[in-house]
């Protein structure tokens, strides 16, 4: 890690995340963009960025194990922040792009970041063909034909990590909250919100011992928005799973300082058919924690979704999977044991030394 | 009984103020301009160091174009090929009527600890106000307040840590400053990038050292040598000052310390009594010279600034910082200078008899011995001085060479002196003169310290004023040959200066492209011109050395020229064949003068230099023309040319010598200071001698000799070691010139300066240094003449 | 008469107030006469020498030398009868210590432009100083510098010497022979003496005594 563009990174973010929210996100909308309920995903145009939300990310997270049966876990993600509602060539565009990638093994974790601004062709999204990409880390489409999203080849690096994967998906697309419009709070904040859940992967982690071909599942999100946090509230608890029998499930807490949290899920049938869960259908409790970074971070999970008869223990793989970054939080792989077993994805922000 | 004893010490300082005035002066003016060195060079390096900080430029290497910027593409396809490099955008502006240099990095990928403005500062400030327009910048605070009123800049922030004139800035506010349309100068390589060059994917990329910041502080390390030599050579005169009053204050409370000692004080207590005294003293003394110091270091830091910025590009702010470190540095050289001129006192108080008479006795005598020795240490100083640059290399030596002649010499001063006195009373032919030339010989070891403090001072002064004379009538003339064309033009871009060219051609008498590469020559940042054919040329160029036919062979592409400092730097010589980059090159058909410039330099005929880096930009031109105004006029007009970039041969020749000038604006005014305090040393010495004279006084007069008589003859006799001194220190001087010029200059800049004799500044000089003397006597002697016969009588009275 | 005075006071100004020496003092001095002036300390003797040798002037009194007022002159003047008039021989010595012994036996007779070789070899030779002639006075041992400065104040055979207490920083012995010396000397060159002694003994071999008692003659 990068101690220097650390702090740069801290110098950007200070005066939004230091006050309002995790990353910025909780500031106000000024002469951006606002998802509408009524506005309709079309694809592959809406793969691609959206200068005019203020965030927007491509968040990519997978379950892997090896030959030995040792699970691994791995994340990519591209982010995009707009100081302006805009895109324009060259040193002065306002898109100012983070990329984090992460790996973690049941004994490490591995993290980096880049960050690049728009314009000048360092960091971006192209639509046809499908790319996204800062520095050398890039998601590709290698659909032939189809949605470019259905087949990936992905990659990044940083110090003592690097991998490079391929990624198929088997089922198409699904569409968080009501056809992709989320609601994130009680007052009615939202994003756009759409999901690739069923990739297999197979590639290579190269990890400090050596390399190590690895095959799993894959889950990709796509959100964006302008304002996805409400005024009070200050990070966020968020799991996909994916259960042994093929059913995927997708869940969130936005946590209150005011007052209870605010829960959203998505159940994904093994056909792909989503069933979107409002405020309150599901429970995200925590059952232990782990001193991480100073402070407690909860690693082991209770999660009741009583409509699907859901209840589950989330164990994570390694408990110390901070993403010690210019942002931090806590992203890892998860066991699922319960009602339900497989494995999955958690991240949790918001969680600082007091 | 302490208390007593201190009221009995101290009440000789109120019987004597003249004395306590010498005392604390001397000590004062010696701290002062040590301090002011001090605090020169301290401020300087701090510019340095805020300046190499913020380019990071001791740890990073860089990628570069050396044929100029390289498209923002090339960064971003390295940046996606894995390649972590930072872009730099460097440039000059004129905003407002304001020279500013701009520094943009760009603030997202530059190493953090390189960016200007401290943390908490950056804290306040918000990703829009930094990143959209107008966006920020950071500027010293001098500049700030400069470009206050200016419309349309980004919003400036003061930052004391940046030098004036520049200022550091997101790369996208500085492209849009400079118009450079996302042209980067420079990619730093940051931690984890690869090694070698990208290769391939940029294939017009070299890899650089970074390394001129070193080459600039290894240029300025020589300017503050020289600072830091004037320093202690003011203060060795300043030690001078100090050890003769003193001496003398020592010496004449011998019976006061003796009485003292014969009513029971201890001598422990005794000389811890006199050694707080001294420290007391030299605490006053340091304080006021600290005070002096600042103001002294505050009336030149502008010039010191000028000097920096022109000789070596440095930028140094013009106000000075209080500094704790360099003011505890002064009083501690005080307390240091008092306490070893003291020494001989209370060593001689120690081993003072209790019961010896109280009589004052000469309390500066040096046998012929300790004489002789001192001068044989002289020699030996002077011959090692000599040795030092035959037998090593580098500015070390050239310095060395300096100070064992200046200490050689004052070390030998006495002695040849005394000859030179001794070979005076051997002329001599009356009673009279005879008496004067023994006597005189007499007071010598007295006055010895101050006229040494008054040879070095000479020396310096000779050394120094020929050198800078010849400097500037070497430069004056170099400058009228060197700037050939009436009118210098720069083009805005290369299609502009294609326009331009073809708008000139039937315009002008002739368009001389000014065209260059900057390219590493043998490793160090060089740079390489092409010229056309054209007899301004071969009639103006100021060659110092050349083949046969050096024009010839030049315009044949079969040779190259190349600057002193680069055939210097490598050896060459003509005939010689030089390296203008890989697999290219030339022989040496002559050497230039190129006085100004660090950096090596070769010329080739302009198709040769096309041929090898077809890259270079063309975009600077000399232009020859009967009327440069109109045609700057025209120019203005035509192609809205700013008017930084057209200059004039005459402004451009007034730049250039205002640069120079103040370059040694700083050596004259610590010249001056100098041999002031030497002044003030040799008053001292008179003053304190004057009054140890008149039992050498009493029997000439009581044989018959007036006190006017008495008096004329100290006069002359004050003259007389002022112009014996300078007969000395004229050689001296001459000498140190030389060695300035030949040697120090060589190693600190790489051009040897031819020397020229400046006898009228000789006679000003001696003319000086006899007014000093006759200024310094005129106390002494006044007093004398005043002096009532039965002080004179006193001397021959049993009771004394 | 080479000397006349008369009716000298002179009073010095010290811290406690001004304090009279000489009181009305009148006093001659004949060619060829030796004359001791003897008293207690502070008698005034030594002040009054110096009035005498043209060092300091009276507050009051004439001084003839030779019938020429030497009172009323200026610095100049009295520099002229010191140089011409006067050979002085003080306790101290008093040697130009940058000189050698030849230069100084020599100084003042030169310095009046009466320099005689022969007569300061002369001297040089009766006063025992022919082996010194080339060392300085610091090499010298009291008895050989005074010796020196009888010398050089006769050696421009000036008509009258006047010493201060020439033998006090001498032991008996060579006080006695030193005195010997400048006695033979003063009457060869017929020149008139007057010495400054609180020593009795030595002022019985002076022709003619006065004895100062207050700043009067007692």
């Amino acid at each position: 890690m990068n101690a220097d563009r650390l702090a740069l990174l801290l110098w950007l973010a200070a005066s939004a995340a230091s006050a309002q929210g995790f990353a910025g996100l909780g500031t106000e909308a000024e002469g951006f963009a606002i998802p509408s309920p009524e506005a309709a995903l079309t694809f592959p145009a809406d793969h691609g960025p959206h200068p005019d939300f203020r965030i927007e990310w491509w968040y990519l997270t997978a379950n892997l194990s090896d030959a030995n049966g040792t699970d691994y876990g791995i994340q990519w993600t591209l982010f995009r922040s707009a100081l302006a509602p805009f895109e324009a060539d060259g040193w002065d565009s306002p898109q100012i792009w983070l990329g984090n990638a992460g790996l973690t093994t049941p004994e490490a974790h591995f993290a980096a970041e880049r960050l690049a601004r728009g314009g000048i062709g360092q960091a971006g999204v192209t639509t046809a063909p499908f790319e996204a990409w800062i520095d050398d880390w890039h998601m590709t489409s290698t659909a032939p034909s189809g949605d470019p999203l259905d087949s990936l080849s992905l990659a990044a690096n940083g110090e003592g990590f690097a991998y490079d994967l391929t990624l198929q998906a088997t089922r198409p697309l699904v569409p968080q909250g009501i056809d992709g419009y989320s609601v994130k709070s009680p007052e009615g904040q939202a994003s756009y919100y759409y999901s690739q859940p069923f990739y297999e992967i197979e590639g290579t982690l190269s990890l400090p011992s050596g390399p190590v071909e690895v095959t799993g599942q894959g889950w990709l999100d796509r959100e964006y928005s302008s304002q996805p946090l409400s005024e009070t509230q200050d990070g966020w608890d968020w799991i996909s799973l994916h259960l042994d029998g093929g059913e995927k499930l997708m869940g969130f807490r936005l946590r209150d300082r005011e007052g209870a949290p605010f829960t959203s899920a998505t159940w994904i049938a093994a056909d792909g058919t989503p069933t979107p869960y409002p405020n309150g259908a599901l429970t995200m409790t925590p059952l232990e924690t782990t001193d991480v970074n100073g402070a407690p971070i909860p690693t082991q999970w209770q999660i009741d979704l009583p409509a699907q008869s859901l209840s589950l223990r989330l164990d994570a793989l390694n408990p110390n999977s901070w993403m010690d970054l210019t942002f931090p939080y806590w992203e890892g792989p998860v066991t699922i044991s319960g009602s339900h077993t497989g494995k999955g994805y958690l991240e949790m922000t918001g969680y600082t030394a007091p | 009984m302490r208390r007593a004893a201190l009221a009995a010490l101290v009440s000789h300082w109120r019987r004597q103020p003249l004395q306590f005035f010498t005392l604390i002066a001397g000590l004062a003016l010696a701290t002062a301009l040590w301090s002011a060195v001090q605090a020169i060079n301290a401020e300087a390096r701090r510019s340095y160091a805020a300046a190499e900080g913020m380019l990071g430029l001791g740890s990073y290497e860089t990628l570069a174009d050396p044929a100029g910027r390289m498209p923002l593409e090339t960064f971003a396809r390295l940046r996606r090929a894995g390649w972590q490099v930072s872009p730099v955008l460097e440039g000059r502006a004129l905003l407002g009527n304001q020279r500013i240099e701009l520094l943009g990095l760009d603030f997202i990928s530059a190493p953090q600890a390189n960016l200007p403005g401290n943390p908490q500062l950056r804290e306040t400030l918000s990703p829009n106000e930094i990143f959209l327009p107008p966006g920020i910048a950071f500027v010293a605070p001098d500049t700030q307040r400069a470009l206050r009123d200016i419309a349309g800049l980004p919003h400036l922030i003061a930052d004391t840590s940046l030098p004036p004139g520049r200022l550091v800035t997101d790369i996208a506010v500085a492209d849009r400053i400079l118009e450079a349309g996302g042209g980067i100068d420079s990619l730093i390589l940051l931690k984890g990038a690869p090694d070698g060059t990208p290769g391939a994917l940029a294939p017009q990329l070299q890899r650089f050292d970074r390394q001129s910041q070193g080459e600039i502080s290894r240029l300025t390390d020589s300017f503050h040598l020289n600072l830091t030599a004037f320093g202690l050579l003011s203060f060795a005169v300043g030690l001078f000052i100090v050890h003769g009053t003193i001496g003398l204050a020592f010496e004449q409370r011998r019976p006061v310390f003796r009485t003292l000692r014969a009513v029971g004080l201890p001598l422990r207590e005794l000389l811890g009594l006199l050694m707080a005294e001294i420290i007391l003293l030299a605490l006053l003394a340091g304080g006021l010279g600290i005070l002096l110091g600042y103001l002294i270091a505050a009336a030149l830091l502008p010039d010191v600034a000028a000097t920096l910025r022109g000789l070596y590009g440095a930028s140094i702010p013009g106000s000075l910082a209080f500094d704790p470190g360099w003011a505890a540095s002064g009083l501690g050289v005080a307390l240091i200078g008092a306490l070893v001129a003291a020494t001989h006192g209370l060593n001689s108080i120690r081993k003072m008899p209790l019961l010896a008479s109280a009589r004052p006795r000469a309390w500066a005598v040096a046998s012929t011995a300790s004489l002789r020795r001192q001068a044989l240490a002289g020699l030996v100083l002077l011959l090692a001085g000599i040795a030092a640059p035959i037998l090593a290399d580098g500015l070390l030596a050239g310095f060395a060479l300096m100070g064992g002649l200046l200490l050689g010499a004052a070390l030998l001063l006495p002695l040849v002196l005394g000859a030179a006195l001794s070979a005076g009373a051997a002329l001599a032919r009356g009673p009279v003169a005879q008496w004067f030339w023994a006597d005189t010989r007499q007071q010598l070891p007295g006055l010895s310290l101050a006229l040494m403090s008054l040879l070095l001072a000479l020396a310096t002064n000779v050394g120094v004023s020929t050198m800078v004379s010849s400097f500037r009538l070497t430069f004056t003339g170099w400058l009228d040959q060197r700037l050939v064309s009436q009118l210098y033009v720069t083009a805005p871009s290369e299609a502009e200066g294609e326009r331009l060219r073809a708008w000139l051609a039937p315009r002008a008498e002739a368009i001389l492209p000014i065209w260059k590469v900057d390219t590493p020559l043998y490793g160090t940042p060089g740079e390489i011109y092409g010229i056309v054919d054209h007899q301004v040329y071969r009639s103006h160029w100021p060659l110092l050395a050349s083949s046969d036919t050096p024009w010839e062979d030049f315009y044949a592409g079969r040779g190259t020229l190349i600057n002193e400092q680069l055939a210097y730097r490598e050896d060459l010589s003509p005939g010689d064949s030089v390296t203008l980059g890989p697999g290219w090159t030339l022989p040496v058909s002559a050497i230039y003068s190129d006085y100004g410039n660090p950096a090596g330099q070769a010329i080739v005929h302009l198709p040769l230099l096309l041929t090898q880096h077809p890259e270079v930009p063309r975009l600077r031109h000399g232009i020859l023309t009967e009327d440069p105004e109109g045609l700057a006029r025209a120019l203005h007009e035509e192609f809205g040319l700013p008017r930084a970039n057209l200059i004039d041969n005459g402004s451009l020749k007034a730049i250039s010598l205002q640069i120079f000038e103040r370059t040694f604006t700083v050596t004259g005014a610590l010249n001056v200071l100098t041999l002031s305090v030497a002044g003030f040393a040799i008053l001292t010495a008179l003053l304190t001698l004057s009054s140890m004279r008149l039992p050498q006084l009493a029997p000439p007069w009581a044989l018959g000799l007036t006190r006017a008589q008495l008096a004329r003859l100290e006069t002359l006799r004050s003259l007389a070691l002022a112009a014996l001194t300078f007969a000395l220190a004229l050689p001296t001087g001459l000498v140190l010139a030389w060695s300035l010029l030949a040697v120090v200059n060589v190693e600190a800049f790489g051009w040897r300066l031819p020397m020229f004799l400046f006898p009228a500044q000789w006679l000003w000089l001696l003319a000086l240094s006899l007014i000093a003397a006759l200024l310094a006597a005129y106390l002494p002697v006044r007093r004398l003449a005043r002096t009532d016969p039965s002080q004179f009588l006193k001397v021959f009275a049993d009771e004394r | 008469m080479l000397i006349d005075a008369r009716d000298l006071t002179k009073t010095f100004t010290t811290a406690d107030g001004k304090l009279p020496v000489l009181n009305g003092i009148s006093l001659q001095l004949q060619p060829g006469e030796t004359l001791a002036l003897t008293g207690e300390s502070g008698s005034g003797k030594s002040t009054l020498l110096h009035l005498l040798a043209a060092l300091d002037t009276p507050d009051s009194g004439t001084i003839r030398h030779q019938d020429d007022d030497i009172t009323s002159g200026n610095d100049t003047s009295r520099a002229a009868v010191r140089r011409n008039r006067i050979g002085l021989v003080f306790q101290q010595f008093n040697l130009i210590p940058s000189l050698d012994i030849a230069a100084n036996l020599a100084f003042q007779a030169r310095l009046a432009g009466r320099y005689d070789a022969d007569w300061c070899a002369v001297l040089s030779q009766r006063l025992g100083l022919s082996e010194l002639l080339s060392r300085y006075p610091e090499q010298l041992s009291g008895g050989q510098q005074q010796r020196v400065a009888i010398g050089r104040a006769l050696a421009p055979r000036p008509p009258v010497l006047l010493a201060d207490e020439p033998t006090g920083n001498l032991d008996e012995a060579t006080a006695d022979s030193v005195l010997e010396m400048m006695l033979e000397l003063v009457d060869e060159t017929g020149a008139g003496l007057l010495m400054v002694t609180h020593s009795t003994r030595l002022a019985g071999r002076l022709s003619r005594r006065l004895h100062l008692s207050q700043g009067r003659v007692a």
